[in-house]
């Protein structure tokens, strides 16, 4: 198992928003708070292109370079995660993140910024696996249960692949193989097939 | 006073000399460039796959090559 990333394909998302739902119910995340959100393009005009945005568990994570209490580690599966317990709230891997992905839930009368909050790729956090303490800070560890992210398995049309690096790049390249590129990506031909490449049929 | 007392007393006072060395680190000693926070436990010692790794990447493969309907479908 190399590095645990994701793989967002733009000519797939067609902007549901289902990724975000199931990382928020998956997690009970807070209002507010978006772990996960789908970024689009050119929205409203013909060939708009759609992306799922979240932590991208970066291999030199910026965020983890600037945190001035050193509250970021990465897993040996390559997953970027925080102590909550250490964290300040001051907001600095926001600042560092190219993505946005570090969110801070506000409470109380003047909107009080709390700790840092962001996707875990479903891995939980540094509390004793599937414990309450685990739940309510970093919510559920599916990696633990030998599951990938929810997002990424809730996905209806597979535009936002997890695990793996090498394995989802493999995936994608081979997509990409198949369906083509520029006007072959979508028609009549991908939904019913071609003379010399007939329309795939449901297997067992 | 009698000398069971005192003796009692001069073996306790120790205690609540020292009572004080017992006290938790309460603030982070910081190391430049060092996680600081407490360790988290690899995916597959969890209760589910205890400590068996093996099992734990076999079921993660399945369900990355999962994501691939190419295979999934005849045809495809």
């Amino acid at each position: 198992m190399a590095r645990m990333k994701f793989l967002a394909d733009a000519e797939r998302c067609i902007e549901c928003n289902g990724c975000v739902t199931a990382c928020k119910q998956e997690h009970d995340i807070p209002w507010g708070v978006n772990r996960r959100r789908v970024v689009t393009l050119n929205d409203g005009v013909p060939g708009e292109k759609s992306i799922s945005v979240a932590c991208m568990h970066c291999s030199d994570a910026p965020c983890m370079a600037v945190c001035p209490v050193d509250c970021f580690y990465k897993t040996s599966e390559g997953v970027v995660l925080h102590d909550k317990d250490l964290c300040i709230g001051c907001g600095y891997c926001f600042y560092a993140c190219p993505f946005g992905a570090p969110q801070f839930p506000q409470d109380g009368a003047f909107g009080l910024r709390g700790k840092m909050d962001k996707c875990t790729f479903c891995a939980g956090g540094p509390e004793a696996d599937f414990s309450a303490a685990e739940f309510r800070k970093y919510g559920r560890n599916r990696l633990a249960e030998g599951k990938l992210p929810a997002c990424a398995e809730m996905c209806a049309t597979k535009a936002l692949l997890g695990g793996d690096g090498d394995a989802i790049a493999d995936i994608y390249r081979n997509r990409v193989l198949v369906r083509g590129k520029g006007s072959e990506v979508w028609g009549w031909g991908t939904a019913y097939g071609t003379p010399d490449r007939p329309a795939a049929k449901p297997g067992g | 006073m009698n000398a069971r007392l005192v003796a009692a007393i001069l073996l306790a006072l120790p205690l609540f000399v020292a009572a004080g060395c017992g006290e938790q680190q309460a603030v982070t000693v910081f190391k430049q460039g060092t996680y600081q926070g407490k360790p988290d436990a690899r995916p597959w010692d969890s209760a589910d796959f205890k400590g068996d790794k093996a099992e734990w990447e076999r079921a993660i493969n399945t369900r990355m090559t999962g994501q691939n309907e190419y295979v999934r479908i005849k045809g495809g």
